[in-house]
């Protein structure tokens, strides 16, 4: 299981494959990768802000969660915090289980949590001023399927 | 006892500051909150509604009710928007 938290862009292909390439039991592998989305209006830059004492702690719980409910051969969550631009990488998850079923209901579960658990706050700056990004109440119902 | 106090997001910019010491004998969050929105209208800005905000006690993700004690750091913030 690998958590990171980081301001350095990554290449997500180059994760997916690392992390597959070190599977040995697994049958499936599922990659999610979230991208910053661009606003009318035209976003300048996404902001992440995020909680260093808690956000790693945070997200491995989460992640181990995952591995105890689906028999997770292994998972990789990355998420990065700072300044970001439309179109970059924000985070990415991956797990590996023995089936695929497994793999995608882990991945779902991941994101679900990752969206309303984890304390990351976004900023959109866009040429008309900044806003925080606000939680929605879809997210916080999607938790309720888990 | 003193706390570190932390905030996030647009509570830190209503505010004005990321962190700071406070002083205070309050048992719950809530007392802390009433304790603080009665500093300055920044605060009470800040805290006008407790719907809106999140509090994580020693790093845990906590409820307004909970008590104080042992806690070392407070932090108040909006909900999550990772992913």
């Amino acid at each position: 299981m690998s958590v990171r938290v980081q301001a350095e862009p990554f290449d997500a292909g180059a994760e997916t494959a690392g992390f597959t390439a070190a599977q040995h039991d697994a049958g499936a592998v599922v990659t999610f990768t979230g991208i910053v989305r661009d606003v009318e209006g035209g976003l300048l830059r996404m902001e992440i802000e995020h909680y260093p004492g808690m956000t790693q702690s945070a997200i491995a719980r989460i992640a181990e969660e995952a591995v105890s409910r689906w028999s997770l051969a292994d998972v990789l969550v990355i998420h990065r915090f700072g300044a970001l631009t439309p179109g970059e990488p924000i985070m990415m998850v991956a797990t590996a289980a023995r089936h695929r079923a497994e793999a995608f209901a882990a991945a779902e579960f991941l994101m679900d949590y990752l969206k309303s658990r984890a304390p990351f706050w976004k900023k959109e700056i866009t040429r008309e001023g900044a806003a925080w990004v606000e939680a929605r109440d879809a997210d916080e119902d999607a938790l309720r399927r888990w | 006892m003193t706390i570190d106090v932390l905030y996030f997001a647009w509570v830190r910019e209503r505010i004005g500051l990321p962190r700071e010491k406070v002083v205070t004998q309050a048992a719950t969050v809530a007392a802390l909150v009433d304790e603080l929105r009665g500093r300055e209208e920044r605060y009470a800005a800040a805290f006008a509604d407790l719907s809106a905000l999140r509090v994580a006690l020693d790093q845990e993700l906590s409820e307004f009710d909970a008590p104080l004690d042992g806690v070392r750091e407070v932090a108040f913030f909006p909900p999550m928007t990772g992913g």
